[in-house]
């Protein structure tokens, strides 16, 4: 205890290298528990950004497609699923619920998505529902809710008319007249893709594009066979009665031969996906790695630096009592209580900037940063931080060991 | 001097040397002293020009390094069968030492730096009853009881001796070994420094070794030795 307190002394004596040493380490693991704490924080959002919804349904086509066309609003679909085929599997004794989910045209780079009322009541992110900012769900065919983001970057308001059409036509004095939709609501924003997004109701998709073929506009979109009343759609979600019963749902609708289907289970594809992309923090972690080995050899090369002017203060400890072993123990001590207030004030500092800048973050790239307990990772980062460090601090000690065999109670100053 | 020393001369002699060798490189011996002895309570000069191994002498001494060859004895106790630890702990309980100068740990406070060798003996500290009080004490007979909070950067040289002589004195070890530690003293100085450093030894009753090349001193010690006349190494080595 005494020898701590005399290590801790020391260390003040030295105060501006010992402050550099220590602001060095904290940054190191700073970066790397930093690190740790975003790449969870996007991880978390990332999955949580379909929640609730047992399968994904779509045209036969690869995993990956299917979740990014419907969830994600990126990549095109698969293809389309007719109506009948939706009608059958909502039918389904193991089906609870389905949400339609049929894509339309872009509006001016953003989606437009068309499905029924279900959507606002039973699609989950992150836990949460979809609610509204102002207003709410479109009811009619000439009514649309937009996301967050669509009514901020393109300045709709609640009543807004908006001409759903795309690209040349969408300026067309005929396609104006021929089906405008009103704003009926704006979505919370969520940051999910559903704040890029603009939702209206299957009819309202399909009156959009019989207006823009009436006007003689551009054929888009899914082909509507003339046959059938309701026009198909792109995918549907499902809600199953018994979780239970979703992995046999899922076999029976790959299987189904009437209309060749993919069904995925969306926790399940969005963790293939983080696989794939998610690459990208084993170069982050390496960074940080790195960043911290370069800390504690500052570190190393500070208590080196100090030995020589510490032959003297070591002298006097010998020749007052103290032992080689004591000697040792001081500097790796030193070294120790460096890593360990350097580890402190790098989690501190971690901890701070996540309350300084979680709401900023969360605004501008939609990652909720949670002020957390540090987990496992982090405490096993923390140990071999502070047991690298105090060994690191063995090398100036074992010279200073030297040292002193050496010098005797003479250092040759 | 004194009925003391004689009645203390049949007891265990402070220090005893039989045959020490000792060299830093084999073959190039720097102390080769065939016998020297210190009686317990002795004031004892030890007078020598740099290069007659005086320093390393009182390392042998003081065990913190070890003899080559023969038998250097303490109290009783002979060094060269201890353990490196064993020394260490047998320093720190029986020995006090005074540098020539930059004696103390700077970022101790004066009476930190005085009570340091209770801090790490356990031996040591068992000699007081409170190491507060001691150094206390010592340090009002040293005159610098009103430095004892202080810097010790803030202190002159000479009063950073006397804190040194304060640190070497407490627990009254059973001897003191003093190298050269009025050098950076001026007359005045050294006088005072010399008469408080006696006064207090004498008090402690322990055995001072003062090593020095300023022969002036020599007139206030039980003896004086000349240690080129001791150490055949010193002498041969021609240096």
């Amino acid at each position: 205890m005494f020898l701590l307190s005399l290590a801790w002394r020391s260390l003040r004596n030295r105060a501006v290298i010992s402050g550099l040493t220590l602001l060095s380490i904290a940054l190191s693991v700073a970066l790397l528990v930093g690190i740790e704490h975003i790449r969870r924080g996007v991880r978390e959002s990332f999955a949580g950004t379909i929640k609730g919804t047992d399968l994904i349904v779509g045209a036969r086509g690869g995993t990956t497609q299917v979740l990014l066309s419907t969830v994600f609003g990126m990549s095109t679909p698969t293809g389309s699923v007719s109506w009948a085929t939706y009608e059958r599997w909502r039918a389904h004794p193991a089906v609870r619920w389905t949400i339609p989910y049929a894509l339309g045209d872009a509006h001016k780079g953003q989606r437009v998505i068309g499905t029924t009322a279900e959507f606002f009541t039973r699609y989950r992110f992150r836990d949460r529902s979809v609610t509204f900012a102002e207003g709410g769900p479109p009811d009619t065919d000439r009514e649309v809710a937009i996301g967050a983001e669509v009514a901020e970057r393109l300045g709709y308001t609640l009543g807004s008319e908006v001409v759903l059409a795309h690209g040349v036509a969408a300026v067309s004095f005929a396609e104006h007249t021929a089906h405008p939709f009103i704003v009926s609501g704006i979505i919370d924003r969520t940051f999910t893709p559903i704040d890029r997004a603009l939702y209206v109701t299957l009819d309202g998709l399909t009156a959009m594009h019989e207006a823009e073929e009436g006007a003689g506009g551009l054929m888009m979109g899914p082909p509507t066979p003339q046959t059938e009343g309701p026009a198909p759609i792109t995918a549907f979600l499902v809600g199953t009665k018994n979780r239970f019963e979703t992995l046999q749902l899922q076999r029976e609708m790959n299987e189904d031969r009437s209309e060749p289907l993919t069904a995925i289970i969306p926790g399940v594809a969005l963790a293939q996906l983080w696989q794939t992309i998610g690459s990208a923090e084993v170069g982050l972690r390496v960074v940080a790695t790195l960043t911290l080995i370069v800390g504690l050899i500052g570190m190393c090369v500070a208590l080196f630096a100090s030995l020589e002017s510490r032959r003297r203060e070591i002298a006097i400890l010998r020749a007052v009592g103290a032992g080689p072993r004591t000697i040792v123990s001081l500097l790796v001590l030193e070294s120790g209580v460096l890593v360990t207030l350097g580890a402190i004030t790098g989690v501190v500092m971690v901890y701070g900037g996540i309350v300084l800048a979680r709401s900023a973050v969360e605004a501008r790239f939609g990652v909720a940063l949670t002020l957390h307990p540090l987990r496992s990772t982090e405490w096993i980062y923390l140990g071999v931080i502070v047991v690298a460090g105090t060994l690191v601090g063995l090398l100036p000690a074992w010279r200073a060991y030297r040292n002193s065999l050496a010098d005797g109670l003479s250092p040759s100053l | 001097m004194s009925d003391s020393a004689v009645s203390r001369a049949g007891s265990t002699p402070a220090v005893a040397i039989r045959d020490l060798r000792f060299a830093y490189v084999a073959g190039r011996e720097v102390i080769d002293i065939p016998t020297l002895e210190f009686a317990a309570g002795e004031t004892v000069f030890l007078h020598g020009p740099s290069g007659s191994g005086k320093t390393t002498l009182l390392s042998l001494i003081a065990g913190v390094v070890t003899p080559r060859a023969g038998h250097l004895t303490l109290l009783g106790t002979d060094l060269t069968t201890l353990s490196s630890g064993a020394r260490d702990r047998f320093r720190a309980a029986h020995l006090g030492y005074v540098f020539q100068m930059f004696n103390l740990i700077p970022y101790l406070s004066v009476r930190e730096n005085i009570t340091l060798p209770c801090r790490l003996s356990a031996s040591r500290r068992s000699r007081v009853t409170d190491p507060e009080a001691a150094a206390q004490a010592l340090a009002e007979r040293l005159e610098i009881a009103g430095l004892l909070d202080s810097r010790v950067t803030a202190l002159s040289v000479g009063q950073q001796q006397r804190v040194a002589v304060a640190r070497a004195l407490i627990g009254a070890p059973e001897l003191i070994v003093c190298d050269e530690p009025t050098s950076a003293l001026d007359a005045d100085r050294r006088d005072r420094f010399l008469e408080l450093l006696f006064a207090n030894v004498a008090e402690a009753g322990s055995t001072l070794l003062f090593v020095s090349h300023d022969l002036s001193l020599a007139g206030r010690f039980d003896r004086t030795l000349a240690l080129r006349e001791l150490n055949r190494a010193a002498t041969m080595g021609g240096i």
